[in-house]
């Protein structure tokens, strides 16, 4: 499997990225840890004529503390932050689900910044930040702006970002002592999940899905519902309400919602569990 | 373009299409044929090599990306005292069969237990998850993992 | 185990048959050394890639390959119609129904004016680099004239659509066995009990870890010869049937099959991409070689399994089976390959397991479809049979409330060391069922299980366990010549050997065995050391080179150390007749009071004066004026072995599993499996043969399914989607043996490569069933994924709660 032929552009900084995003328009392609679009241009499922590679940025791999929020560089591989200890102790859910995607080399390589500007419904990142009601940092020819989470995944493979803008920055609220859970049901170990759902309590809840639709999604009627006081259980009930599931080889769309409403009870008891146990 | 890659401790420099995945740079150019290809989806492992020490599917990189790093390759881990560990554990507890998939085994069991010195059996069957075998049903690579762990030497 | 326990060798060097023994193959392999077709360097080699047909059933109209040929870096472009020149023959199949009648079309390497399936090869494009290949693949433009595809084998037995017109149906045959309809409706008319179910084989990829390479290379020192590298499993056999259909004399082609990545039945072919190297190497007088992508080995090699199982037994009441009845639908794909009509019919005479069962009565009928072809993959027919057996006889034990333990041990064959006649007069070898019975009970805690099993069902925990049994008996040494033919086979298998003493008194052998995994070289080192008493280290073995090994068919249907291996041992014996008369005439003694021990003659009595066998291979060579009169110089044997018999080894599985009521997943939290395979060469190997095909009968019973839509596009060609099982899906496993020695051979072995795949699948499922008998839940198909085994409980608990019923 070889892809189609491209030029290459190695980027030494975002300004350069930018500017070669904005000189090649939409023929050119970022190219982070490559984890997504690899595979795709291997077979030719895209074929861009050129690929600017911002992998090098290692400026843009950090995790920092900014007060209320951890702020997490675009380029930060998965690896990284599964064994980052300001991680595990503010926010130990991303910490979690890094170690959770696909298996130890693709988490050598893969970037949290790839993950949300692919914006793949079956991916695990986008439903965590989702939860966590995070900010994501573009930077363009016009400037950098920030774009509520909430508010960036806006089609299948689509994002609120500009062909050329470029994802810079994660910031995500500090849910140290939250309960949460992270519940990504699966064949193998290797797989995306069928469903997964990223529950986070801390005072309010926040509950996303992966793969129950065309993009990553709040379960806003199960947030609703706890808000109002449901119980777990009932609160569950609702986990699939608006959404439409694919349907593939391992599941059909009722299948999915019945996975949406027991994994998405299972991960509020866990979390409830998970404030006073305190993993 | 011009790649310069440390492979095995030599340094190499070659002119390549920017398409070459690392893979085959390896295998084509270097005639490193150790390292195989066993899918086209990401999902096999055969083909994994360390880039500065860190387990990597090199069919799912190009070697573009890699351009200054340094690598090691099944061919690279023998010394002149014989097999690695890896790779004697291996031998030892009959970890491999047809031995298509052992590079890529061996090499993500050498950056599991870089990462994970004392591994349980959860911790290897895990670690080996993005790696596939169809001859052995992992039995007795996973013996052989757990033999290199720091338990096992106690 | 660990190394310390296995010794390398004695102080002499020498090793024991029997002996626990690590393998020579390993370090090259360890090093990445060791090189497979594809790594094999060949200077000036042109890169082949493969179009192939993108629906599963149409009539070409036309292909463009116009803008291909102008492709930079490419050097040809051809169509079926280009090539049909270079084919002199059709491809044979080499295991029919007989005495039924079998109606199989023609097909040839690459398609001309129809496809009928996806994959089939349309064009292809030769160019300078891989790259530029595949650039101009997709240049190619095809113009189809979509044709209706048949998808499923009941809608093909409907002739709905017939495939190929020549032959005016769907169905290539139907065979039948019946031990006297008779006792068989009588069985059923008087039977206490009766069990009625339906199965379902899906079809599976056999996806070995290295996919197909190609690489043909015109000789070259001149001559008009080819050599071909190939990751196949019979690097003999190919070089006859690609001789016979691409015309190249078999004398000037030499086939090597390098280091082979994995074959588990799916490189017992003569494949397309074989041919077609040949031939265009013939054509452009250049090497061309090709190597298969994933996503390519998932339509393009065979698929295995693929039936619909129609099993009825009939039982007295105390759960005795008086008669078995089966229906077999088997879906052969699009076109025969070698053995693809004879896999169903391999199984038939196994459909009664290891039970003494007085009537039977089996009917497979055969049909075609537009998928790849099936054919032997891993087990080849009895894992499908020991499937519907297996699940029948819990189907009985559940119907009288009997443990399925129980309900084996009442029906097995009692032992029996020199032959029993089977109902479908098959002469097992040898056999005692209960042992290995009763050793995997023991290894799995059975009694415990039980109790935490009625433990758990008593909390009402939705987390389900569930224990699965399944006893079976198979059927290994593909060889006896007359045997084969009897029972369908156009061509003949046996086993050959040369062993060759060197004068430094070293050894070379060589085999017929194709070996892949299976560590013969190990192995066949092993059985000389042992039986000549020369050091292991001493003795090479060669083999998958036509041009060096004598002629050896194929490796497969675990046949190799059991007609091979046993080759060798005969050929041994011939060695040490010669080498004794040798030493007989040295020592002036009769050969009657001369012994042989650890590699010397001595008169008996006298074992001071010893002539080592190496010193008279030397002697035998270059001291040949000391010979006895009339004895040639050298001292070597050569065997070409047919046995009297195959060998069925036998054993038992259990599975232990927890099913999660909630969301359908099955969780495999314990194996164990007893197997004899008859007399055990090197234990390790053993072990290792049985873990592999383990996970290959778990895979098929909880995840491996070969998917197609109702057009016949494939769902799951890759390793993405297609699930084979990673270490983290299966746990570490527990293997017991017994040891029932084979009369069929002298090694007295039965095979073992197989065995694993034969009892696992129907052990998982088994164990699932058990986990969700409570919810009334009676069977459920393979693979049991999650969505599958909750659907399952959906529909049992919308039956009526009370209502007993089995199969689906
Ligand atoms: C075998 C395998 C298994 C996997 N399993 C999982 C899994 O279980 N769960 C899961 O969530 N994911 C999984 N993935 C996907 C993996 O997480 C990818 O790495 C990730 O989705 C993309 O990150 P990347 O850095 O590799 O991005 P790339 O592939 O480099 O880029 C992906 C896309 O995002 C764009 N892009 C990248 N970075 C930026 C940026 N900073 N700003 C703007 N655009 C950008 C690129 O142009 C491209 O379109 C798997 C991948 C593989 C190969
Ligand atoms: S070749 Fe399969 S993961 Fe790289
Ligand atoms: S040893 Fe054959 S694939 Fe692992």
């Amino acid at each position: 499997m070889i892809s189609a032929a491209f030029d290459y552009v190695s980027a030494r900084s975002v300004d350069e990225a930018v500017s070669a995003l904005t000189e090649h328009g939409d023929d050119a392609k970022l190219l982070a840890g490559g984890h997504s679009l690899i595979p795709l241009m291997k077979l030719r499922l895209a074929s861009p004529s050129v690929l600017v590679d911002v992998g090098r940025l290692r400026d843009l791999s950090y995790v920092r503390d900014t007060g209320d929020e951890i702020a997490i560089g675009a380029l930060t591989r998965y690896r990284d932050l599964e064994i980052n200890d300001r991680l595990q102790a503010d926010l130990p859910i991303v910490a979690h689900v890094a170690g959770l995607i696909g298996d130890p080399q693709v988490r050598h390589r893969g970037t949290i910044g790839g993950s949300l500007a692919h914006g793949d419904a079956a991916s695990d990142m986008p439903a965590v930040v989702l939860a966590l009601d995070g900010t994501l940092v573009a930077r363009g020819p016009r400037g950098e702006r920030t774009i509520p989470a909430a508010e960036f995944f806006c089609g299948f493979l689509e994002t609120a970002l500009a062909p050329d803008e470029m994802l810079t920055e994660i910031r995500l609220p500090k849910a140290t002592g939250a309960g949460w859970s992270y519940q990504k049901f699966r064949r193998r170990a290797l797989d995306w999940a069928i469903v997964g759902v990223a529950a986070v309590r801390n005072g309010r809840t926040g509950v996303a899905l992966v793969n129950m639709g065309s993009t990553p999604i709040r379960a806003s009627a199960v947030e609703r519902a706890l808000a109002s006081g449901s119980s777990i259980a009932d609160a569950a009930r609702l986990a699939a309400d608006g959404t439409e599931p694919p349907s593939d080889l391992n599941a059909d769309p009722e299948y999915r919602r019945h996975l949406a409403e027991v994994l998405v009870r299972r991960a509020l008891e866990e979390a409830d569990g998970a404030v006073t146990a305190q993993r | 373009m011009k790649l310069e890659l440390t492979v095995n401790d030599t340094p190499h420099v070659a002119e390549i299409e920017p398409r070459t995945l690392l893979v085959h740079y390896l295998r084509d150019v270097l005639g490193l044929t150790g390292t195989k290809i066993g899918c086209d989806t990401s999902s096999c492992g055969t083909c994994t090599v360390l880039v500065d020490g860190e387990s990597v599917k090199s069919c799912t990189v190009f070697a573009a990306q890699v351009n200054g790093a340094a690598l090691t390759t099944i061919e690279g881990l023998a010394g002149d005292d014989g097999l690695n560990r890896v790779q004697q554990a291996f031998h030892d507890n009959h970890a491999l069969q047809c031995g298509y998939c052992t590079a890529g085994m061996v090499m993500a069991a050498v950056s599991l237990l870089e990462e994970q010195p004392d591994p349980t059996e959860a911790d290897v069957r895990g670690g080996l998850e993005g790696n596939l075998c169809r001859c052995t049903g992992y039995h007795n690579i996973v013996k052989a993992v757990l033999s290199c762990g720091r338990a096992a030497e106690r | 185990m660990t190394t310390t326990e296995i010794p390398a060798a004695d102080g002499k060097g020498l090793v024991k048959i029997g002996q626990p023994l690590l393998r020579r193959e390993d370090e090259p392999i360890l090093r990445g050394e060791a090189r497979f077709t594809d790594d094999v360097p060949i200077p000036g080699a042109l890169y082949m890639e493969v179009l192939r047909s993108s629906h599963a059933h149409a009539r070409i109209r036309s292909i463009d390959t116009d803008a291909a040929r102008t492709s930079p870096g490419v050097v040809a472009v051809y169509t079926g119609a280009d090539l049909a020149g270079e084919w002199v023959g059709q491809i044979p199949v080499l295991i029919a129904p007989d005495p039924a009648p079998l109606l199989a079309p023609r097909w040839g390497p690459i398609a001309t004016d129809k496809v009928n399936y996806v994959g089939e090869p349309v064009a292809v494009v030769v160019a300078e680099t891989r790259a530029r290949a595949a650039d101009a693949l997709e240049a190619i433009v095809v113009d189809y004239d979509v044709l209706p595809a048949v998808v499923s084998p009941e809608d093909a037995c409907t002739d709905r659509v017939v495939i190929h017109d020549e032959l005016g149906t769907n169905k290539a045959y139907t065979w039948e066995v019946v031990i006297t309809p008779e006792s068989v409706d009588a069985a059923f008319a008087d039977a206490a009990y009766t069990v009625k179910q339906r199965h379902i084989q899906q079809r599976c990829l056999p996806a070995p870890m290295e996919t197909r390479a190609v690489c043909a290379v015109p000789d070259p020192m001149g001559g008009g010869g080819f050599t071909l590298y190939s990751s196949t499993q019979m690097a003999h056999l190919l070089r006859t049937l690609l001789a016979m259909t691409v015309g190249v004399p078999e004398q000037k082609l030499r086939v090597i099959a390098p280091n082979v990545g994995g074959g588990f039945g799916s490189k017992l072919q003569t494949y397309p991409e074989e041919s077609l190297c040949l031939a265009l190497a013939r054509r452009l007088k250049r090497p061309v070689r090709w190597v298969e992508d994933r996503s390519e080995c998932g339509v393009a090699m065979i698929h295995g399994r693929g039936q619909v199982q129609d099993i009825e037994l009939a039982a007295d009441s105390d759960g005795k089976i008086t008669a078995v009845r089966v229906h077999l639908l088997g879906d052969l794909g699009a076109h025969c390959k070698l053995f693809t009509p004879g896999i169903p019919v391999i199984g038939g005479p196994f459909y009664h397991g290891c039970y003494d069962v007085p009537a039977f009565a089996i009917t497979i009928t055969s049909v075609y479809t537009n998928l790849p072809p099936t054919d032997a993959y891993r087990g080849a027919g009895r894992p499908e049979a020991t499937y519907a057996i297996e699940r029948a006889v819990d189907g009985l034990a559940a119907e009288m409330n009997m443990d399925p333990a129980e309900i084996r041990r009442r029906n097995f064959i009692p032992p029996f060391e020199n032959g029993h006649q089977t109902v479908c007069m098959v002469p097992f070898d040898s056999g005692n069922y209960e042992p290995a019975l009763d050793q995997a009970l023991e290894l799995a805690g059975y009694e415990q299980l039980r109790k935490e099993q009625a433990d758990r069902r008593a909390s009402g925990s939705t987390k389900h366990l569930g224990v699965g049994i399944a006893s079976y008996v198979e059927v290994c040494g593909y060889a006896p010549s007359r045997m084969m033919a009897a029972g369908g086979g156009k061509f003949s298998l046996w086993g050959t050997s040369v062993v060759r003493f060197l004068p430094t008194g070293k050894i070379v052998v060589t085999t017929g065995s194709h070996p892949h995994g299976q560590g013969h070289e190990t192995s066949w080192a092993q059985i000389v050391s042992d039986r000549l008493g020369v050091p292991y280290e001493d003795v090479e073995v060669l083999h998958s080179d036509t041009a060096i090994a004598p002629y050896g068919v194929l490796t497969g249907g675990s046949r190799s150390l059991s007609v091979e291996g046993a080759a060798l041992s005969v050929t041994c014996d011939k060695v040490i007749a010669k080498a004794k008369t040798l030493a007989a005439h040295l020592l002036e003694a009769a050969e009657g009071d001369l012994e042989f021990n650890d590699g010397s003659f001595n008169v008996k009595g006298t074992p001071s004066r010893a002539l080592p066998i190496t010193g008279l291979a030397h002697t035998a060579a270059f001291d040949a004026h000391l010979l006895p009169e009339g004895m040639e110089p050298n001292l070597s044997a050569e065997t070409t072995w047919d046995p009297p018999n195959f060998t069925f080894p036998f054993g038992t599985h259990i599975a232990v599993v927890e099913v999660d009521e909630e969301t359908g997943a099955v969780a495999l939290v314990k194996f164990v499996a007893v197997d004899d395979c008859g007399n055990q060469l090197n234990p390790v190997i053993v072990e290792g043969q049985v873990h592999g095909g383990l996970v290959q009968g778990i895979g098929q019973a909880l995840f491996e399914l070969a998917a197609y839509d109702d057009d016949g596009n494939p769902l799951s060609p890759t390793l993405a989607d297609y699930l084979v099982p990673s270490a983290a899906e299966v746990p570490s496993f527990t293997l017991g043996s017994t040891v029932t020695p084979s009369p069929s051979n002298p090694l007295g072995t039965k095979g073992v490569g197989e065995s694993g795949a034969i009892g696992s699948a129907p052990a998982v499922i088994n164990a699932v069933v058990d986990a969700l008998a409570p919810l009334g839940v009676t069977n459920v198909i393979m693979p049991a994924s999650p969505m599958t085994v909750w659907r399952t409980i959906q529909a049992a608990r919308a039956a009526a709660p009370n209502a007993k019923e089995n199969g689906r």
